[in-house]
């Protein structure tokens, strides 16, 4: 580095201050970290361990929460009672896969098409979509749930995803453009002068340069999905609903059954969580909708 | 030579759409889910100038601005303004201290520092609903974790989330452990992308290090600080998740936000009417802020695009 007064001024630091910065980062850590490593442990014990007191970290982990959960049977002092948990992972699997692939497969020629072209009325269905983004979920909901109703979308697949579009849309549309405008155009003017068509120029050389930015916005576009609550809270009905909405209905439905709570829980967020490991470089970029470069 | 130049341009071909055409074309099918959400929109507007409960359908019929106007003299409405109001800025006020400060701490690039930050994200990854479930299982009166550390320091009475005193505290607790990470994400690579020059000047003039924060630091963080906070109040003025699957806007009408009051005016008592004009006083809030948040970012975009 040119910088030669760089590792002078960090050695400025007094010991006072190294610990002081120790500590605080010792409680930041703490803070975030706590709560999903107290449900992890939650998660593998039984009703009696977790219901003593006080609490302690000493017991004999069991599987028999998410076994559980994963066998549908819900094994009670009242009986047994069947889980539709599973139904509920799969439903987000289905929902959030499925509007991600819409929004892509709408987002991204449109976000070419804002990149390339400044047409009439372009701007203006950018900003549209964007506002989207920032429109109360419920406004568009309420009468959603009505229209639904006559068109026979109520409690689709199909309907549901639609609606996501609300959110992934947007992200990707916004994202994507911004890759699309850092890729010179010389290089498709190029490519199209040696007799190749539009579309194969689009598909052969915008496409795959644009390609991490797609994985990006996909990516975070898949976490937003995921992470929704309000959407299938209003429109869907029991055997469509996501995890977010269906642990929380668990809790009423088993009762006092804490492990298995928690256990729907850690099965629910974690995969957002693996997806956030894996994508960490692009999350800056994506969750500021490319204002800052990660 | 001109007639080979204009031979080897590309020809018209199976599937070509004219050039001028073809930016319609690509973005038609956004354009129409576009169009397909701004119906309902439209509709919730003319709802909110509608008399209109579900349970008296004889009796629906325009009343123009007379839901707004009831607003005036609504109690209720006053609260849930203000409780969104106070909830909006809590959150985004506490989330960009401690953003900040966090951002500060991890502002050098060492691997310890960058393996926290990604640590940090963890929480924004957990969906709010399910973060107000595991913030109710800890703060539960039988076996919650925090119930009993707070009852083992003297609070004897605290009752979380099922009390009127602490439960505006409690979702706003859970907030700020859900969103501050974006904020210091944010705040991070604001900072790290400043330029070096000026605090070496400080540096060599002998400028004090605290002083070098509030002269320096702050006013070239500010668009980012902006652009985080604006962002923030925008989704936190508007918070659903945390507040309904934490106590479903109770205890009594204590957590009553503008998304949880319009829900429980549309499914319980049905009134359609107030609860679109209610959507459309959010929606004019939002509309508002999200056209500076825009503006702001667009600006930030541009510069983080000239630096990349």
């Amino acid at each position: 580095m040119r910088d030669k007064r760089g590792p002078h001024v960090m050695n400025h630091t007094s010991p006072i201050e190294r610990i002081l910065r120790g500590a605080a980062l010792t409680i930041v850590v703490l803070f975030f970290m706590f709560p999903i490593f107290w449900i992890l442990l939650m998660s593998v014990q039984t009703n009696e361990t977790i219901l003593r007191s006080p609490p302690s970290m000493v017991f004999t982990p069991t599987l028999q929460n998410y076994q559980a959960l994963i066998t549908g049977r819900l094994e009670t002092q009242a009986g047994s009672l069947d889980i539709e948990f599973m139904q509920n992972l799969w439903n987000s699997v289905i929902l959030s896969v499925g509007s991600v692939a819409l929004a892509l497969v709408l987002g991204v020629p449109a976000a070419y098409a804002f990149a390339r072209h400044k047409f009439r009325g372009s701007e203006d269905i950018a900003f549209t979509l964007l506002s989207f983004r920032f429109a109360p979920p419920l406004l568009v909901l309420l009468p959603l749930t009505m229209y639904f109703q006559e068109l026979g979308l109520a409690d689709t697949y199909v309907g549901l995803i639609w609606v996501y579009q609300l959110i992934c849309l947007p992200l990707i549309l916004w994202i994507v453009r911004g890759y699309f405008e850092d890729i010179s155009p010389d290089v498709e003017h190029a490519y199209r002068i040696a007799g190749h068509s539009w579309l194969s120029t689009f598909r052969k050389i915008a496409l795959p340069l644009a390609g991490p930015g797609i994985a990006a916005a996909g990516l975070l576009a898949f976490i937003f999905a995921w992470n929704n609550f309000i959407f299938a809270l209003v429109l869907a009905s029991a055997d469509k609903q996501p995890v977010t909405v269906g642990a929380l209905n668990f809790i009423t439905a088993s009762g006092i059954q804490y492990g298995q709570i928690a256990a729907a829980v850690i099965m629910s967020i974690a995969p957002t969580l693996a997806l956030a490991l894996y994508a960490q470089r692009y999350l800056v970029e994506g969750l500021s909708l490319g204002a800052v470069k990660g | 030579m001109k007639a080979r130049m204009t031979a080897t341009l590309p020809k018209p071909r199976r599937f070509s759409v004219s050039r001028r055409a073809l930016p319609y074309v690509l973005s038609l099918p956004a354009l129409l889910v576009c169009i397909g959400i701004l119906v309902p929109f439209v509709t919730a507007a003319y709802y909110s100038l509608q008399r209109f409960r579900m349970s008296q359908p004889w009796n629906r019929g325009m009343n123009w601005g007379e839901n707004y106007l009831n607003f005036m003299s609504d109690p209720d409405f006053w609260q849930t303004l203000k409780v969104s109001l106070s909830y909006a800025f809590l959150t985004v006020g506490i989330e960009l201290l401690l953003g900040l400060g966090i951002a500060l701490l991890l502002q050098k690039r060492t691997r310890l520092n960058n393996f926290i930050s990604v640590m940090l994200l963890m929480p924004l990854m957990c969906a709010p609903a399910l973060a107000a479930l595991m913030w109710k299982l800890m703060t539960n009166p039988n076996f919650g974790i925090l119930s009993y550390l707070v009852e083992s320091i003297g609070f004897t009475d605290f009752r979380w989330g099922s009390s009127p005193s602490t439960a505006l505290f409690t979702v706003v607790l859970v907030d700020v452990w859900v969103y501050t990470p974006f904020i210091m994400i944010l705040l991070l690579a604001g900072l790290r992308s400043l330029p070096t020059q000026p605090f070496e000047a400080a540096d060599l003039d002998g400028v004090p290090r605290l002083q070098q924060f509030w002269r320096i630091t702050l006013p070239m963080l500010t668009p980012y600080i902006l652009t985080a906070s604006l962002f923030r109040l925008l989704d936190s003025i508007q918070q659903f998740d945390i507040i309904y699957a934490m106590t479903q806007g109770g205890p009594g009408d204590t957590l009553m936000v503008f998304q949880v009051e319009a829900y429980l005016n549309f499914f319980q008592s049905t009134n359609v009417g107030r609860s679109a004009a209610l959507m459309m006083i959010l929606w004019a809030i939002t509309f508002f802020l999200s056209n500076i948040f825009i503006k702001n970012w667009l600006r930030l975009r541009e510069r983080a695009r000239g630096e990349a």
